[in-house]
């Protein structure tokens, strides 16, 4: 009784408070993110009021704690919901600024302009999309391979909700014109304070799981999951120094400036691509890959060479993003030269993966959800190539500035962190709702192909759009003159950017066959009638016995 | 057979038992690049060259700044040029990182879907500017800028103006106490034709005062985009001597 009245009057005072910052905020735009928060408080304090077991607490009992012999997957199963879910609209809004691109009129000011949009999209597919899919599949893998129920389990909650509440005040933040101007982390300081209770939260969780383990050894999963949670927190904290401006406005200043500034963004920015959408999804991949080609992983040696060359090369690669800019040479040519070293623990994982198919490679026949996380590792691979060539100086000349680097980024988004967290939810789904199987494989399989053209699509015509620019920005006339102006380039790469948000329409439309297929799993549908994937024709007439014919 | 503790890598084993150890050694690992690359920046002299002319900005150009971050300018447009031919012909002589010291954060950019700004100040007039914020495909056609005509219509609202520029001087930017008491007054008038700017030109050189969006009788955001606008890049004398040949002594980067 007395946790339930602490606990709603925690949620009361909090609710009081937001409401007060909401009224006193010295911009329109923290008033609405103050009032955000406090619906949530609402929301809250209405399920501290509401969900306990009044006859229990009447009678001086406890709340009863979760089923010992089972683990904790329910913040797993909000998770997977919570993935297709951002999942769908970031790759919807993503859709819409591509053909904003194309067709300008679609920008609708202030709220639904371009330079509005990008952070809502690439906040909602990288933090959104991909952090639910890291938190919901590491708190699986972790109970499953330390053979432990989840520690701290009120926390666990806390942190799925927490994190959900830094998404929505992130993404209308974004729309309402708040940003710190630091690609990929533009939240501004509340949100990023908010966001660091919330990560500390989660490694004292998952550290906390792997504490109370079963088994002797961590597997090699966690150590990539580990340390994606570890390094995001170190980069997030050091790049996200501020001085808010006001404590009742949304606005602050970054502790850096200039050409400092600049190398501490890309150490961030470079590293939320290597430990958020790298390490952390390869400990998506060491979990998943094994279990669904139900094969050992390939190497364990090279799981521990890869895993401390990628997490340690990785930190250094940030300059490339700065190339030829104001940067003193020697970080550039050290960045350089380090995104090259970073191929070979990026191919490592990759061998790892595809490797681990060893025996039975045959499966991809038959199981288009194998397939998925094999496509995710080709892409992987594809990308982790591109990357280092792209670090080169002389093609970085080029390909800077310009869509190449917009191309090579979706290679590795929606392919490699697309693809596996797809295979990730297509594996969990049946298993977490109790089904025996996906409602549709077929389904799968469209997914698939639509995805995998959707993506051809989207690289090629970036790679084309960009090398156009890069090459019609340095085109000379036989006067010695330059040949175009800026305005002239854009109808050349125009096709381009039609193609490209094709591109991202077969993507997305991949995605609705996700949703179908995840919705009616859940909802324990009967299975959907359809021919199965893989059937050897029965030849009738040759099988019968062969009889003696009598000579004419 | 080799015995399990003659296998290599069995060292290993022991990080894998033990969480702690295994999460020190990721943190230790990962903290040595930011070390060697991103320290040094703070204390190598010659990161920052040494020019004159780079200044704060004043109260409403740096409104106008903050309007710039706001709208994610910096999504399309670089403030970087850099040291080739066919950029600085376009666009003007190549960036230096002293003219952005007091650029919290730094608006570099990644991204060319339009022009780079580095040098955009002087170039165009404030008309062609309201005009092309308006309707950027009334003045360039090809455009695929989104409008921003709603600037012209918002009145700037800065009622922390003073807080900002003071949270600026807390990070390093040289305002005076002179400069933190006259922000708000500084900020009005700097766009008021009517007003006496001659001491804010004294504590800004080089600051241009005028009515930037057409419409004195009022300060719009407008007004302040278009002040930050116009002093991109005018910092720093490229042109003079005296530059070019401090830059081509510079050794070391």
């Amino acid at each position: 009784m007395v946790t339930l009245v602490s606990r709603a009057g925690i949620w009361l005072v909090l609710l009081l408070l937001s409401i007060m910052a909401s009224v006193a905020a010295h911009d329109t735009a923290f008033a609405i993110q103050a009032a955000t928060v406090a619906v949530a408080c609402l929301v809250g304090l209405i399920f501290a009021i509401r969900s306990p077991d009044y006859q229990r607490v009447s009678r001086g009992l406890a709340a009863p704690t979760g089923d010992a012999s089972k683990y904790d997957d329910d913040v797993i199963r909000w998770g997977v919901i919570a993935t297709v879910f951002w999942g769908v609209a970031g790759f919807l809004v993503g859709v819409v600024i591509a053909f904003q691109l194309a067709y300008p009129q679609i920008n609708l000011e202030p709220w639904f302009n371009f330079g509005r949009m990008r952070p809502l999209h690439t906040s909602a597919v990288i933090f959104a999309f991909g952090g639910n899919a890291l938190i919901a599949t590491s708190f699986y893998v972790v109970q499953r391979t330390c053979r432990a129920r989840l520690a701290f389990p009120g926390l666990a909650r806390f942190v799925f909700w927490g994190y959900q509440l830094f998404i929505v005040l992130a993404a209308t933040g974004y729309l309402l014109g708040v940003t710190q101007a630091k690609e990929y982390a533009e939240p501004e300081w509340y949100v990023d304070l908010w966001l660091t209770v919330v990560w500390v939260s989660y490694l004292v969780v998952y550290g906390g799981t792997i504490m109370k383990r079963s088994e002797p050894h961590i597997y090699v999963a966690n150590w990539f999951y580990l340390s994606f949670i570890i390094t995001v927190a170190m980069l997030h904290l050091v790049n996200n120094l501020a001085i808010p401006v006001s404590f009742l406005g949304s606005q602050s200043i970054s502790w850096f400036a200039g050409v400092q500034g600049a190398l501490v963004q890309w150490w961030y920015g470079h590293n939320a691509v290597g430990f958020f959408l790298t390490a952390g999804f390869l400990g998506m991949m060491y979990y998943f890959v094994p279990k669904q080609a139900q094969r050992p992983v390939y190497s364990y040696r090279l799981s521990i060479i890869h895993f401390w060359a990628l997490i340690f090369l990785y930190i250094w690669a940030g300059p490339h993003h700065l190339h030829y800019t104001a940067l003193p040479d020697w970080a550039q040519t050290l960045g350089m030269v380090f995104s090259v070293m970073l191929w070979m623990p990026s191919w490592g994982g990759m061998i790892n993966g595809l490797m681990t198919l060893n025996g039975a490679w045959d499966k991809l026949r038959t199981d288009p959800v194998l397939r998925m996380f094999v496509m995710s590792l080709a892409f992987y691979g594809m990308s982790t190539f591109e990357g280092p060539m792209m670090s080169v100086k002389s093609v970085n000349s080029l390909s800077h500035y310009t869509n190449w680097t917009i191309g090579h980024v979706h290679s590795g988004a929606l392919g490699w962190n697309g693809m596996v967290t797809f295979g990730a939810i297509y594996y969990l789904t049946p298993r977490l709702w109790n089904r025996t199987q996906l409602y549709s494989l077929r389904m799968v399989n469209w997914h698939f192909w639509t995805a995998t053209i959707g993506i051809v699509f989207y690289a090629a015509s970036m790679w084309v759009a960009g090398i156009t620019q890069g090459l019609m920005w340095r085109e000379y006339g036989a006067d010695g003159y330059l040949l175009n102006s800026f305005a002239d380039v854009l109808p050349a790469i125009h096709p381009m950017y039609v193609l490209r948000g094709l591109g991202g329409v077969l993507y997305l439309s991949g995605a609705a066959f996700m949703v179908i297929n995840v919705w009616k799993t859940i909802a324990g549908s009967p299975l959907r009638a359809e021919a199965p994937l893989y059937n050897i024709e029965q030849n009738k007439a040759n099988d019968v016995p062969l009889v003696a014919q009598p000579a004419e | 057979m080799a015995t399990q503790d003659k296998q290599p890598f069995h060292w290993h084993g022991a990080i894998e038992k033990n969480i702690t150890l295994l999460g020190v050694l990721s943190l230790l690992v990962v903290l040595v690049g930011g070390i060697v690359e991103i320290a040094p920046l703070f204390w190598i002299d010659n990161t920052i060259e040494k020019v004159k002319g780079v200044r704060p900005y004043t109260p409403l150009e740096q409104a106008g700044r903050d309007i710039y971050v706001r709208e994610g300018c910096y999504l399309c447009h670089s403030q970087m040029i850099r040291p080739f031919r066919d950029e600085t012909e376009r666009y003007g002589h190549y960036s230096l990182a002293a003219e952005s010291m007091y650029d919290h954060p730094f608006q570099w950019g990644s991204e060319r879907t339009g022009p780079d700004l580095a040098r955009v100040g002087g170039k165009y007039s404030d008309a062609w500017h309201v005009q092309h914020l308006t309707a950027p495909r009334s003045v360039v056609p090809e455009s695929i800028m989104p409008n921003y005509a709603f600037l012209a219509k918002n009145e700037l609202a800065k009622p922390d103006i003073a807080a900002e520029v003071k949270a600026l001087a807390i990070t390093g930017v040289p305002y005076t106490k002179d400069d933190i008491a006259k922000a708000k007054e500084d900020l009005f008038n700097q766009a008021n034709p009517d007003a006496d700017n001659t001491d804010l030109i004294k504590r800004y050189p080089k600051a241009q005062a005028r009515d930037f969006d057409g419409n004195p009788k009022k300060l719009t955001e407008m007004d302040a985009l278009i002040a930050y606008l116009q002093v991109l890049g005018t910092f720093v004398d490229t042109e003079s001597a005296a530059a070019q040949e401090a830059l081509a002594k510079e050794k070391g980067r």
